[in-house]
C-alpha cells in the first residue's frame, strides 16, 4: 500500500468558512449549566440534533471565564458542526456566544430561559431546530484533499506497550501528512513531564521553543507546586499505567513524545482551546492529560479527528469529533477489542513494521472522515469535559 | 513469520538496559528472543521471573543507585537490586525527580 497523500481525498462538508468537516451534526449547545435540561428536551423533540451538557457557565471571571467562553463556542464553531441552537439562562452571555460561533458563516441561533421559561424556550427552540436538521440533512459531501484535514492526538491509559507500537504509529502519520498540509497537535502538560528537554528541542523555532519552556513551567509551578500535597507519583504515572509497567514519569513522557514522530517540528504553543492561527503544521497545546479534558480542548480549538493511542484500554470519547482508538497491547486486544479501531499488536510480534502500521492509521483517518464510526461513536461515548482553571465567584 | 520466531521481549534502543515482555504469561526460565527495535538485532536472555506483559526486564546485573535507560534515555535509579533477566518495576526503580 503505497500512498500519494497529496492525490488522497475523502468526502466530506466544506463549510461556509472553507474548513472541512467529516461529521454533521446540529447541536444544541448549553451556555450554562442551568440551561442543560432545555437543551436536552430540545434534543429529544427533534431527532438528529444532539445536546452538549456540562457541568459549567455561571459566576466564572477572569481567564477561566476567557477559557469557558472559547471552549463553548469552539465547539459550536467546529467544522463537524452544521449549525447550532444555543441556550443560556440570560440574553447577554448567550449572545456572546451565538456572535462566536457566527463568525464561521454557519447557522446559529440563540435562546434564554430568563423570561420564557424552559417551556417558551424549548417550545422556540424546538421549531428553530427542526428548520437547521432539514437544512443539513440536504448538505452534500464532496471530494477534500485528505490533507486539509486537522488531526489532533493524545494517548491514554498509557504503558510501555504505547511507546513501542501505538504512540509511534501516530508519529509515522504525522511525519507522513504534515508536510502536505495537514494540520497537527499534541499536548498533555503534565505528561511531557521527565522529557520537557526532549519536547524543547523539537521545536520548529526559537520562539515556539521559549514558549513550550514557559508553559511547562508554569504548569509546573502554579498547578502542580501549588497543590501537591506529596509529589505526582500517585497520579501520575497514574496506577493504570504502573499495572501495564511503567515506572516513572520519564518512561511515561519519553513513550508520550513518541507521537510526534521522527522528524514532525511543532510550530507553535497553543492555550488551552485556543485555534491554531500559524497555518498548517504541528502545534502543542496547554493541556491536562486527562483524556475528556483533553480531546474537548482540541475539538475546541477545531480539529476534526483525534487519534488516540491506549495500551491498557482507554474508551472515551468526543460528542463531535471522532476519536479512532490504536492499540498494539494483545491482551487489551484479547479482552476489550469493541473499544480499538487500529489493531497494531503486530508491531510487538515484529510481523508488522511502524511504517505499515502509519498506513493502516492512515486508511482508518480516511475511512473515519467517509463516514465509518469510530468504536467509540457506536459505543455512545460522548466525553464532554470542561476544564476549569479555579473557583467561579 | 512462524510463532517461534515471535519475541517475548522488545528493546527500544541499543544503549537501554532495560527491555519490555510484550507476550502474556511470560514465566521463570523462558528462553527469550529479544529484540532492539533501533536495529532489529537479536539475542537471547533467561527470564529469572513470571513477569507480566508491558513490565520491564533488566538486561545486566542492577544495584542500588545505578540509572535505568530506556530510549537511550535515564528515566530514574535503582532503589534496590535486580539480577539480568529479573523484573524491573515500582518496587526497585524510581524516579530521580522526586
Amino acid at each position: 500500500m503505497a500512498f500519494d497523500f497529496t492525490q488522497e481525498t475523502v468526502k466530506a462538508w466544506r463549510r461556509e468558512n472553507g474548513r472541512v468537516g467529516v461529521r454533521n451534526h446540529v447541536v444544541i449547545l448549553p451556555v450554562d449549566d442551568i440551561s442543560n435540561a432545555a437543551c436536552e428536551a430540545v434534543a429529544n423533540n427533534v431527532k438528529g440534533t444532539m445536546a452538549i451538557p456540562h457541568a459549567y457557565g455561571r459566576l466564572q471571571f477572569g481567564e477561566d471565564l476567557d477559557l469557558h467562553f472559547r471552549t463553548i463556542i469552539g465547539t459550536g464553531a467546529n467544522p463537524n458542526v452544521a449549525a447550532v441552537i444555543v441556550i443560556g439562562i440570560e440574553p447577554e452571555w448567550t449572545r456572546i456566544v451565538v456572535d462566536g460561533i457566527a463568525k464561521t458563516g454557519k447557522p446559529v441561533e440563540g435562546f434564554w430561559i430568563e423570561q420564557n421559561g424552559d417551556f417558551e424556550t424549548i417550545r422556540k427552540a424546538s421549531w428553530k431546530a427542526k428548520e437547521f436538521v432539514h437544512w443539513a440533512t440536504e448538505l452534500q459531501k464532496e471530494d477534500c484533499p485528505l490533507t486539509d484535514l486537522w488531526v489532533s492526538t493524545k494517548c491514554g491509559e498509557s504503558d510501555t506497550t504505547t511507546g513501542l507500537s501505538s504512540c509511534p504509529t501516530v508519529g509515522n502519520m504525522y511525519d507522513k501528512l504534515l508536510p502536505h498540509g495537514l494540520y497537527g497537535v499534541f499536548g498533555e502538560t503534565s505528561e511531557i513531564t521527565g522529557a520537557e528537554h526532549i519536547c524543547e528541542k523539537r521545536a520548529a523555532n526559537p520562539e515556539a521553543a521559549a514558549k513550550f519552556r514557559k508553559t511547562w513551567q508554569a504548569y509546573t509551578d502554579d498547578v502542580i507546586e501549588a497543590h501537591k500535597t506529596n509529589d505526582l507519583s500517585d497520579s501520575q504515572p497514574t496506577k493504570g499505567n504502573i499495572l501495564g509497567g511503567l515506572t516513572t514519569i520519564e518512561e511515561k513522557a519519553l513513550g508520550n513524545l513518541e507521537k510526534i514522530g521522527r522528524t514532525s517540528t511543532y510550530i507553535d504553543v497553543l492555550e488551552p482551546a485556543e485555534a491554531p492561527a500559524k497555518g498548517n503544521g504541528l502545534y502543542f497545546m496547554d493541556t491536562s492529560s486527562a483524556a475528556a479534558e483533553c480531546v474537548t480542548l482540541m475539538a475546541a480549538a477545531g480539529y476534526v479527528i483525534h487519534t488516540f493511542p491506549t495500551g491498557q484500554g482507554n474508551v472515551v470519547g468526543n460528542p463531535i469529533v471522532p476519536v479512532i482508538k490504536i492499540s498494539g497491547n494483545p491482551r487489551t486486544l484479547r479482552t476489550m477489542s469493541e473499544h480499538i479501531d487500529v489493531d497494531v499488536t503486530g508491531v510487538l510480534r515484529r510481523d508488522m513494521t511502524i511504517d505499515q502500521a502509519g498506513d493502516a492509521l492512515i486508511e482508518m483517518i480516511k475511512r473515519t472522515a467517509n463516514g465509518r464510526f469510530t468504536a467509540a461513536e457506536a459505543l455512545g461515548h460522548r466525553e464532554f469535559s470542561m476544564t476549569k482553571l479555579y473557583r467561579s465567584a | 513469520m512462524t510463532a517461534n520466531t515471535h519475541p517475548q521481549l522488545l528493546v527500544h534502543d541499543k544503549a537501554d538496559n532495560v527491555g519490555v515482555v510484550v507476550i502474556e504469561g511470560l514465566t521463570a526460565g523462558t528462553d527469550m528472543l529479544c529484540v532492539c527495535t533501533e536495529d532489529n538485532s537479536d539475542f537471547r536472555l533467561t527470564a529469572k521471573a513470571d513477569i507480566p506483559i508491558g513490565h520491564k526486564v533488566a538486561l545486566k546485573d542492577l544495584k542500588e543507585g545505578d540509572t535505568v535507560i530506556k530510549y537511550g534515555e535515564d528515566i530514574g535509579r535503582m532503589v534496590g537490586s535486580a539480577e539480568i533477566g529479573g523484573h524491573v518495576h515500582t518496587h526497585n526503580l524510581k524516579t530521580k525527580r522526586w
